[in-house]
């Protein structure tokens, strides 16, 4: 799958990546107004990959959807979907409810505004309540996307799942950190701090996905830092049964997808695997 | 690594009322005319097109139009002062053809002196159609002449040369000349107009477009073009005129920061 907020802001990107190989798109991350963001720098690479302060910009809900009715459906599309609290959440999932396969809850984003992302996602009876309001609102599945800047991700992950959610994506963007021009002094990012990405988070999404394996009964999406079949393989193991590519876009643009589903079916030859469902959780044994 | 690295103001250049020119020690490796920087000024940070390559002095410069906070910032700096720069980035224009049209309108005519510049060096016929709103608006007049290019050039009023838009004077020079490639940067309505007429002669054409940037480095998808969903920070922003075929919004709309759509 495309991960959330890499290109997916509108129909056009998200069907080019199902276009490149993706199974799945998710789109960028849209909450019920328009939002321009924080200003740049919003981004910036650091060693082992890239920390963002992108600020959740989106068109809101109602512009979105035009973005949502030209999505060409040749692979299952998922709305990223932030918001404050019950409320918002279900008001903005059930306006896009037929537009879309499945919802991906936003309840990670460490650098978001006014009470949303990790915010919610650091506080498991929140999390509770924003799940259980969307799962009351729609009959599509609910994926919630966790943080791993959590003591203890499974007892958040237990509230997700406690509350109906489909499945949970592992994880968003840790920290959040921070980069100093050392000429000038100047924090790079305009919001001084942004959410990292890329390999340098891989160790820790696989530990996360490990973890939560052993206790929730939900499918984990697993993502974070992979940029090969290697990665994507360590992730099965330790317990995703899909993964999500983001930041490697910045490194290999959209031919990623194709790389790593040729390495894959390579690996799975070679190893006399039929199905990705065999390898899922190998790790544990 | 993508991150802003910051160099001194060298020297600037004063173009026009309007428009300077900001010159940096900077080791070329490969930059292209039509490829842009990522310029910080420690409070935001924007895509600038290339407009000056010396790869002997190992120099770069921007040129900057004063339209905004940001432009007015930048415009008050003094030689010495720092910038943060990153790049280049994108997709620059390729300097194959024999006798190439090159049309800029307005600040559009900062990768376009660039390319004149190489273009000419590689041995390139380059006539270019430089258009501006006024006399004093015109740019980089002395630097095309030296690169040994022909300039033609128009104002929407009259004071120097043809008096009419660039696409008016470009349609003249493309019924009149044989040229084997059309490259162009400005206003997308004058670009969409130029479109249409090397639809009609058949000729090679690239354009530059721009698109409101964030991440610069392939990532935030803020740039991307309907309906293909190409980045015009890396599949850009020089497009060929069959890939301008297929970007649906060319001329008709733009998205602004939070992606709600604008029309041009």
């Amino acid at each position: 799958m495309l991960a959330a907020g890499i290109l997916g802001s509108t129909a056009s990107s998200l069907n080019w990546a199902g276009r490149s190989g993706a199974g799945a798109v998710v789109t960028k991350s849209f909450g019920l107004n328009p939002n321009k963001g924080y200003a740049n720098p919003t981004t910036v690479e650091v060693t082992g990959g890239v920390i963002n302060a992108i600020g959740l910009s989106n068109p809101g809900v109602e512009n979105f959807k035009c973005e949502l009715e030209k999505l060409n459906k040749s692979v299952p599309a998922i709305a990223s979907l932030y918001g404050a609290n019950p409320e918002e959440f279900s008001e903005i999932a059930t306006r896009v409810e037929d537009y879309v396969d499945a919802l991906e809850l936003n309840v990670s984003c460490p650098h978001a505004m006014g009470g949303c992302g990790s915010a919610i996602g650091q506080d498991p009876e929140l999390t509770r309540e924003i799940v259980k309001s969307v799962k009351k609102s729609v009959d599509i599945p609910v994926f919630v996307k966790l943080t791993p800047n959590v003591t203890d991700i499974v007892e958040i992950a237990r509230s997700a799942a406690d509350a109906g959610a489909d499945a949970l994506t592992m994880i968003n963007s840790l920290g959040p950190g921070m980069r100093i021009d050392i000429e000038t002094g100047n924090p790079i990012l305009n919001n001084k701090f942004g959410g990292l990405s890329g390999p340098a988070v891989k160790p820790i999404a696989i530990r996360c996905i490990f973890e939560v394996y052993d206790s929730i009964d939900i499918p984990l999406i697993g993502v974070g830092g992979i940029r090969n079949y290697e990665d994507v393989i360590e992730f099965l193991y330790a317990g995703a049964s899909c993964i999500q590519i983001g930041t490697s876009i910045m490194y290999d643009g959209m031919d990623i997808f194709g790389k790593i589903l040729t390495g894959l079916e390579r690996f799975m030859d070679d190893k006399g695997y039929d199905s990705i469902n065999e390898m899922v959780g190998i790790a544990h044994k | 690594m993508q991150v802003p690295k910051v160099v001194e103001i060298k020297r600037i250049e004063e173009e026009s009322p309007t428009v300077k020119t900001f010159i940096f020690d900077w080791k070329i490796e490969g930059e292209k005319p039509g490829q842009f920087m990522m310029v910080w000024n420690f409070k935001d940070e924007k895509p600038m097109s290339i407009s000056f390559i010396d790869n002997v002095k190992n120099e770069i410069g921007i040129s900057i139009r004063n339209v905004g906070v940001f432009t007015e910032q930048i415009h008050k700096l003094q030689i010495g002062d720092k910038l943060g720069l990153r790049g280049p980035y994108g997709r620059g224009f390729d300097t194959s053809g024999k006798k190439v049209l090159a049309v800029g309108g307005g600040i559009g005519m900062a990768p376009i002196v660039a390319y004149s510049e190489e273009a000419s060096k590689m041995g390139v016929e380059v006539h270019i159609v430089s258009a501006a709103s006024t006399m004093d608006e015109l740019l980089f007049s002395d630097r095309i002449k030296k690169s040994g290019a022909k300039l033609l050039t128009c104002t929407d009023d009259g004071t120097h040369g043809f008096c009419g838009y660039g696409t008016d004077l470009a349609e003249k020079a493309l019924s009149e000349e044989d040229y084997d490639m059309v490259v162009s940067c400005g206003p997308e309505i004058m670009m969409k107009k130029l479109f249409s007429m090397v639809e009609k002669y058949k000729i090679y054409s690239q354009f530059s477009l721009e698109r409101y940037m964030k991440c610069g480095m392939g990532l935030c998808g803020q740039c991307c073009v309907d309906d293909e969903g190409w980045r015009v920070c890396v599949e850009g922003p020089v497009f060929w005129q069959d890939e301008i075929r297929m970007i649906t919004e060319f001329g008709k709309y733009k998205r602004d920061s939070s992606g709600q759509k604008h029309k041009i």
